[in-house]
């Protein structure tokens, strides 16, 4: 007959060996990925891809349209959102602690940071693509604004939360005014922190697909004019990957492997430096 | 010059208050475009329209059931794999990983939680799938397939899409995400607690079981609800593997459809009003449904958080 004891530190050892299992398990997926994508994807990787625009079915190509047109829809949806963010980040941290709209949109941004993207998508073609009459990608940087939007809120509330309170009286000490107080003290201090969620937001948005899918559609041509559809990687990926065209195939994981590079370095980064500014306060 | 600062201090405040007010007025717009956008199938089909499985583009008769039930079946298979496993990572991370292993082994599971869906959408059908198909589910159907009543389950021929690889894909994807919130709230018990415990002699598992999951019960619902939120809204990664067909199986290994995954197929091709009306009220039923979800989960959390500021 076995002990109590020995009964206890073998069900212990049983469940520690399947927490190590499950730790394996997780990073067995990561790099059985990472490995097909790069084992898939390094071949197509060259100076074509960036030169030459998305092929017919059949001939040979590049992916130079989808990269622009991804960039320039970043970019703008970037540009859109941050400001709208921090400037609502800024009132949830600095103005509006406690009130009713404070925790109101706190509780909102929380369920915009995780709802679906395609939904974003639904909404952006119902007010601005249906009444327009076409798809553009104004529609798509629209779109990816919206995501942008409740990730960079969430962490420039943090960020501002970690400034201490004695910087804030010690500039209002001064006699500065209180916009003076957030944009020359507060601001500062956490600016590292701030740019850390943008670039979470511009990682997050650089893979998108399902809310550009019925807002800048796709083109197959060169095209830099917002108003049109418009050519973007993660749609091409699509495209290129469900259709039966092995050189099509060959470009979407050439893309897919271009596309994760880009949003894991990214990532990365922006990991760093929220390393930084956390480890600093 | 006082009354300029204060005049600019109004303006100041009034500036990010209208923008709080912006985000808080972008999800009253989403849902109230939605409702608008789905009135005419509504109208037509009343509120039959969720429990029809009818889905016909050429003779105008659509429901909802099929693709909520493909919506939800997929998500509880990602859940079933997901919670266990992303226990024992959190689990691991917080208790038995040596230090200097943590930051790198949390920082891999941020980096699958940082991979755009479409990848994980293309790996499972061109990896995943016939790799599944050869060796995953004839085992499946040799073994289980054989017991009254669940074997129904595992029918069919090996095809490597369906909803079963559609809820394996998602597990996959919802693991970071459950596996980050419950390290989070690990870390918050009190060392006190657990080294009180550890004292009169528990295990490590003990400890786990009987201390840590009761005090951060909340936060750990918390987690998975999150999780089941980002699971019924994923979109390229099961449009992928799903098999986009319109039918109810009693099979796992049979294609079905998401809601989402309907949506990003059909919807750019819907012609007439009623059709994209109809996916428009998928995508409002799919909203309502997460939103429930996600504000479950947000709550839960708030309960844990608050409950730390008063042990505090």
């Amino acid at each position: 007959m076995t002990s109590i004891y020995t009964r206890r530190r073998m069900v212990n050892a049983f469940y520690l060996t399947c927490s190590v299992l499950a730790m394996i398990f997780g990073l067995f997926w990561l790099i059985w990925i990472l490995a097909t994508l790069f084992g898939k994807g390094f071949g197509g990787i060259s100076m074509v891809l960036f030169t030459e625009m998305t092929p017919a079915p059949g001939s040979g190509g590049g992916l130079l349209n989808a990269i622009a047109g991804s960039l320039m829809m970043v970019t703008l949806a970037t540009m859109i959102g941050t400001p709208i963010g921090i400037l609502a980040g800024t009132y949830l941290a600095e103005f509006g602690q406690k009130g009713w709209l404070a925790s109101s949109t706190r509780f909102v941004n929380d369920i915009l940071l995780s709802a679906p993207s395609i939904v974003i998508g639904l909404f952006v073609y119902t007010v601005y693509v249906a009444k327009v009459g076409h798809f553009s990608g104004w529609a798509g940087a629209l779109a990816l604004s919206l995501i942008v939007i409740p990730v960079v809120v969430r962490t420039t509330e943090d960020m501002l939360r970690l400034v201490p309170d004695s910087l804030r009286e010690a500039a209002a000490a001064l006699g500065a005014p209180q916009w003076k107080v957030v944009t020359l003290v507060t601001w500062r201090a956490s600016q590292v922190g701030i740019l850390t969620g943008v670039l979470l937001a511009v990682a997050r948005i650089s893979g998108e697909t399902a809310p550009l899918l019925f807002t800048a559609l796709n083109n197959q041509f060169w095209n830099a004019n917002m108003n049109q559809p418009m050519a973007n990687l993660p749609v091409v990926i699509f495209q290129f990957a469900m259709s039966p065209y092995e050189s099509w195939q060959e470009l979407a994981w050439a893309g897919a492997l271009l596309i994760t590079l880009s949003v894991l370095g990214l990532n990365v980064i922006a990991r760093f430096f929220l390393r930084k500014q956390v480890l600093r306060d | 010059m006082l009354t300029k600062q204060r005049l600019l201090d109004a303006i100041f405040r009034r500036t990010t208050w209208f923008f709080t007010v912006v985000v808080l007025v972008l999800l009253v717009a989403i849902i109230i475009s939605l409702i608008i956008g789905s009135m005419p199938a509504l109208k037509v089909f009343g509120p039959g329209f969720i429990a029809s499985a009818d889905w016909n583009p050429v003779a105008e008769r659509f429901g909802a059931l099929v693709p909520i039930v493909g919506t939800v079946i997929s998500s509880i298979i990602a859940l079933a794999i997901g919670i266990p496993v992303s226990f024992g990572i959190a689990l691991f991370l917080t208790e038995l990983s040596p230090l200097w292993l943590r930051r790198p082994l949390g920082v891999a599971i941020e980096l699958l939680a940082g991979i755009p869906s479409i990848i994980y959408g293309m790996w499972g059908l061109f990896v995943f799938a016939p790799f599944f198909a050869a060796t995953v589910q004839p085992w499946l159907q040799e073994t289980l397939g054989h017991l009254p009543g669940i074997g129904l389950l595992f029918e069919g021929a090996f095809m490597g899409i369906g909803m079963l690889t559609a809820g394996i894909i998602l597990a996959i994807m919802v693991i970071p995400f459950i596996a980050a919130v419950m390290r989070d709230v690990f870390e918050i018990v009190p060392p006190m607690l657990k080294e009180s415990a550890y004292a009169f002699g528990a295990t490590t598992w003990e400890v786990l079981w009987n201390i840590v999951l009761p005090y951060t019960k909340s936060g750990v619902i918390g987690g998975i609800m999150l999780g089941l939120g980002r699971a019924l809204g994923e979109t390229m990664a099961v449009t992928f593997v799903i098999g986009n067909a319109h039918q109810l199986h009693a099979s796992l290994f049979m294609p079905g459809n998401s809601i989402a995954s309907a949506l990003a197929n059909e919807f750019t091709e819907a012609d007439g009003e009623l059709y994209t009306s109809a996916l428009i009220a998928l995508g409002l039923i799919l909203f309502v449904i997460t939103f429930v979800v996600l504000a479950c989960s947000k709550l839960l959390l708030m309960q844990l958080k608050k409950r730390e500021g008063v042990t505090a």
